[in-house]
């Protein structure tokens, strides 16, 4: 006869409010095998805890039932408190009545009953539970670290510097990402590139980093502590060992007129080409769609003038296989674009206000270029159309994001600030010029960061309206803005020289691909999940990956390089054991009843299933069988529903376990909703069961 | 291609040009549109105004009447467009404002019942491809400005394409063959039924629109609406007198070019209504 435990948490009210717990309980206690029942309002918490150890301690318990939330959240805590008490922690189970129950329903009778329901079918379950030990794996302590831009840099350097091996791998031909583009930064004006461009150049030369650039993850195997990636090097066209970044072939190289993709389109680039002086590696690539010799087939100017016959048309991508033990996903932002042919076909754009049609219309980034002393003007503010130095620029915030009928309810967060930023510099620059702003409202909550707002207002001069622009159109030499000032309730016309809109930041497009390589989860604007919104912000559901800057949502710089450090020392931690510890729910071959069909071999996703030969002591072959590598199998159960003789079964989740689990949901016979005492069931719904 | 048709008050008195153009044109499309029998007024600006439930009640009453023709309902005013697709929206989306609406009007709702503009029907179900086909006098040399006004492509809810930036009517006029210019006021208003109370605020708003299809070099603008056509057309001559500006700028339904373009003849699409004529055009560009 077992002797269950069952432990009904309140959750404060989050269970209760809807469930009746004490009821639950009560219930509880009478389901055959069930030794104790108890409810209490914090479960999770020292007390609860305890209450569990001294109920297994003096019931002598062989298996317990918290029935509460999500094993995702509490299940670790609680077969903690379980060993802690002498019992096997597979013995200790969740029943969720939390998500699956009382966050769900209503105040009813039905939903007490599913708690109560829910319950039993665990008990049942628990009742055939076998005590399990974890299986011990070692750790495989090298880190794959996915993108190249402030984030992904500030996470390998911190692994490297921790003494571990990283593998970042960068999808442009240079790492820096879109810090690089960037001018000057909030809320200290310091300049971007002075910031970055060391830490560049310390990623390109640590010891411990082995950079993949131009490069992007095709195929990811594998589970914490030994995943197996492929890279794809896509061909640069040019050897980067032999080449010395001489720039002699951006200077012959015909095809000059390629719109920059680092100055976004306001300066063009050559077919082969360094995307910015600072590059790392400051080697060059060969951009095959618009070169005319792989396009036409004639041509080859770079290669007759390269000094050290570094360019080959012949490159082709090449794969590379890299064994890693824990990843940082660092994939970060690109900007929502306004016009029709973005490429974010699911957000309408924004036609009316003229972007990619009106070349004096721009965005919060090609601002960045114009002020930047790299970009295309050296720094100076000069409109794209004709170059004259505009006389006002209106600034429009939230463009996409806060905009329900456009697709996209977040806030991007870091509008507010680059907006005031982008007026300073625009002042500064043009003392004479003014700079109007329309926000919905200023959020700027950070160290410094008001105080900076402040000052783009009262000491600089922005004019700030309250309010939103319904349209934008040419009127001869001017752009009309048109919008409204809704704190004085005026519509407002401005004639502008230039327009620039502080458009949504949205993950990379088409980032989903990678995601689901990975094997993670991602909300519906595509922003990788973090495993819990507050206290694990930087892990991923999925064991082993991390999250590191804008691709889990809109991050400015200092937010960014914390989360990464905090993603390497979340990969730091993993690697400072030897040997992890991974759940026993791996699947067993019952060798006396398999028939050596192979099946099981042919379906498993993860090959962890071989055959294994039966010898007797002379050697002499007895039968053949298959056999399950535990550390490489998942539990994913493929083979036990594929298996023709029932011969594989998975440990902790057997057929027993599961038959038994439905058969507790159909039992009859029983009181098995005993009624509620007279003093506490008042709803009409209870006197009606 | 049968479409149960809802004209509307204003089709059958103040706007007859765009209701007899547009069964013109649909008769050379071989589209049908009938018209259902015993319909009453969507209740226009003021119900929805005074009452939202009546509105909404009213809209289904209309929407009922497709019975036996079609679950489509052709509409060409914007403003019972609007009305009837607000509700038949609302009612599809809201369990309870339907069962509002269905015991005020005793009607029970269809959700099989679609509102279509008659711009969305040539667009999506006709096809512009077979549109082409029909063309026998291409509108070519005819520079079109589109106006939408403010509410033929708004709210976003009910809006068949996209709301802020509709290209649509240009999509349709070019298939004919005209050539669209890109304007500014496409979606400002026209001022609306304010041009009885408010003229003067109505002559400015449309001055405004005038100017900004004429500075874009537009020989004539194309509406979709009775209210946009009426003030377009008839303050013209206000404004010439008030604000001294002699536009001489014809608007016409789309309907009617498109009629002209398919090879109905100006009287069949009424051509000669408008007060600033669009004959004298027209003709020069050897279309009549």
């Amino acid at each position: 006869m077992s002797k269950i435990g069952v432990f009904v948490c309140h959750c404060g009210e989050n269970i209760s409010r809807t469930v009746d717990c004490a009821r639950v309980a009560k219930a509880s206690g009478q389901i055959r095998g069930v030794a104790v029942a108890k409810d209490y309002k914090y479960m999770c918490s020292d007390p609860g805890q305890a209450l569990i150890k001294n109920a297994i301690k003096e019931h002598k318990l062989d298996g317990v039932v918290v029935s509460a939330c999500s094993p995702h959240m509490h299940e670790k805590t609680f077969r903690k408190a379980v060993t802690e008490a002498g019992l096997n922690q597979f013995l200790c189970e969740m029943a969720n009545i939390r998500e699956h129950c009382s966050w769900v329903h209503e105040k009813e009778e039905p939903t007490t009953r599913k708690a109560i329901e829910l319950v039993r079918l665990m008990v049942e379950k628990v009742k055939r539970n076998m005590a399990l030990e974890p299986i011990r794996v070692d750790v495989t302590k090298r880190a794959l670290v996915i993108g190249g831009g402030v984030a992904g840099i500030q996470a390998a350097l911190d692994i490297a510097d921790g003494g571990h091996e990283v593998i970042l791998v960068e999808k442009d031909p240079s790492v820096g990402g879109h810090m690089a583009q960037l001018s000057e930064t909030f809320p200290t004006l310091d300049c971007s590139q002075c910031i970055l461009t060391p830490k560049m150049v310390d990623v390109g030369s640590h010891p411990n980093i082995k950079l993949y650039t131009y490069s992007e993850v095709e195929k990811i195997e594998g589970f914490v502590g030994n995943f197996k990636v492929t890279i794809k090097k896509k061909a640069r066209s040019v050897d980067i060992d032999k080449c010395t970044g001489c720039g002699e072939c951006q200077l012959k190289c015909p095809s000059k007129k390629i719109p920059s993709e680092f100055d976004r389109g306001l300066k063009n680039r050559t077919a082969i080409y360094i995307p910015f002086p600072q590059a790392v590696p400051a080697r060059p690539v060969i951009d095959r769609e618009h070169c005319i010799y792989f396009t036409k087939g004639k041509c080859k100017a770079c290669q007759k003038v390269c000094p050290t016959e570094a360019v080959d048309f012949e490159q082709t991508d090449e794969y590379v296989e890299e064994e890693v033990g824990g990843i940082v996903v660092a994939t970060g932002f690109d900007l929502y674009t306004t016009d029709k042919q973005g490429p974010y076909p699911d957000y309408k754009g924004y036609g009316e206000y003229g972007y990619g049609e009106d070349p004096d219309i721009i965005d919060g980034l090609q601002f960045e270029r114009l002020a930047s002393a790299s970009g295309p003007t050296g720094g100076a503010i000069q409109r794209p159309s004709d170059g004259k130095e505009p006389k006002s620029v209106v600034f429009l915030q939230c463009i996409g994001s806060r905009h329900p009928s456009k697709g996209i309810e977040f806030c991007s967060k870091i509008c507010c600030m680059y907006t005031a930023k982008h007026t300073m510099l625009y002042k500064h620059k043009v003392h004479h010029g003014t700079a109007y702003v329309f926000y919905m409202d200023i959020r700027a909550p950070g160290k410094g960061y008001d105080e900076f707002v402040r000052r783009a207002i009262e000491e600089d001069g922005a004019v700030y309206l309250r309010g939103r622009v319904s349209r934008i159109y040419r009127s001869g030499d001017h752009l009309i803005v048109k919008g409204a000032d809704t704190l004085s309730g005026a519509a407002v016309e401005i004639e502008a020289d230039m327009v620039v809109l502080a458009t949504a930041v949205m993950p990379q497009p088409g980032i989903e691909g990678l995601f689901q390589k990975l094997g993670i989860s991602y909300d519906q604007y595509k922003f990788a999940s973090e495993a819990h919104p507050k206290l694990r912000p930087v892990e991923c559901a999925t064991a082993g990956i991390f999250l590191a800057g804008a691709c889990q949502g809109p991050k400015d710089i200092p937010e960014s390089v914390a989360q990464a450090s905090a993603a390497a020392s979340k990969a730091l931690i993993l690697f400072s054991r030897d040997q992890m510890l991974r759940e026993p729910v791996v699947a067993k071959v019952n060798e006396n009843t398999c028939i050596a069909c192979w099946y099981c071999v042919e379906i498993c996703p993860f090959t962890a299933i071989s055959k294994k030969d039966i010898r007797d002591r002379q050697g002499n072959l007895i039968k053949r069988v298959a056999e399950v590598n535990p550390s490489l199998c998942t539990g994913c159960g493929t083979c036990a529903a594929t298996c023709f003789s029932n011969s594989i079964d998975l440990d902790g989740f057997t057929d027993e376990q599961i038959y038994s689990e439905i058969n507790s949901l159909m039992a009859v016979g029983q009181d098995l909703f005993p009624e509620p005492e007279k003093a506490e069931g008042d709803s009409p719904d209870e006197k009606a069961a | 291609m049968t479409y149960a048709y809802y004209p509307g008050c204003s089709l059958k008195g103040t706007a007859i040009d765009y209701h007899t153009s547009a069964l013109a044109l649909a008769e050379r499309l071989g589209i049908e549109l009938k018209e259902m029998e015993d319909w009453v007024c969507c209740g226009a600006s003021p119900i929805h105004q005074r009452n939202p439930a009546l509105a909404s009640g009213v809209a289904n009453l209309l929407l009922s009447l497709s019975e036996g023709i079609s679950k489509d309902v052709a509409v060409l005013c914007a403003a019972c467009y609007h009305n009837m697709k607000k509700a038949e929206v609302e009612m599809r989306e809201d369990g309870k404002k339907r069962n509002e609406v269905e015991e005020l009007s005793g009607i029970p709702f269809n959700p099989e019942v679609r509102t279509r503009h008659f711009l969305d029907i040539l667009d999506k179900d006709y096809g512009l491809n077979a549109l082409k086909e029909k063309v026998v006098k291409p509108l070519s040399e005819l520079r079109v400005a589109c106006y939408y006004g403010c509410l033929l492509s708004r709210p976003p809810e009910i809006a068949f394409d996209d709301p802020e930036q509709p290209m649509i009517m240009e999509r349709i006029l070019e298939a004919a063959g005209a050539e669209t210019v890109s304007w500014s006021h496409r979606l400002e208003c026209c001022g609306a039924s304010h041009a009885v109370p408010l003229t003067d605020a109505v002559l400015r708003l449309v001055n405004d629109v005038l100017a900004s299809a004429r500075d874009a070099g537009a020989d004539i603008i194309a509406c979709a609406c009775p209210l946009c056509q009426a003030n377009l057309d008839m303050r013209q001559e206000g404004i010439r007198a008030k604000l001294g500006v002699a536009h001489n700028l014809p608007a016409v339904y789309f309907t009617q070019l498109l009629g002209i373009a398919c090879g109905a003849t100006g009287k069949q699409v009424m051509i000669e209504k408008g007060m600033v004529s669009a004959v004298p055009l027209l003709r020069a560009k050897n279309l009549l």
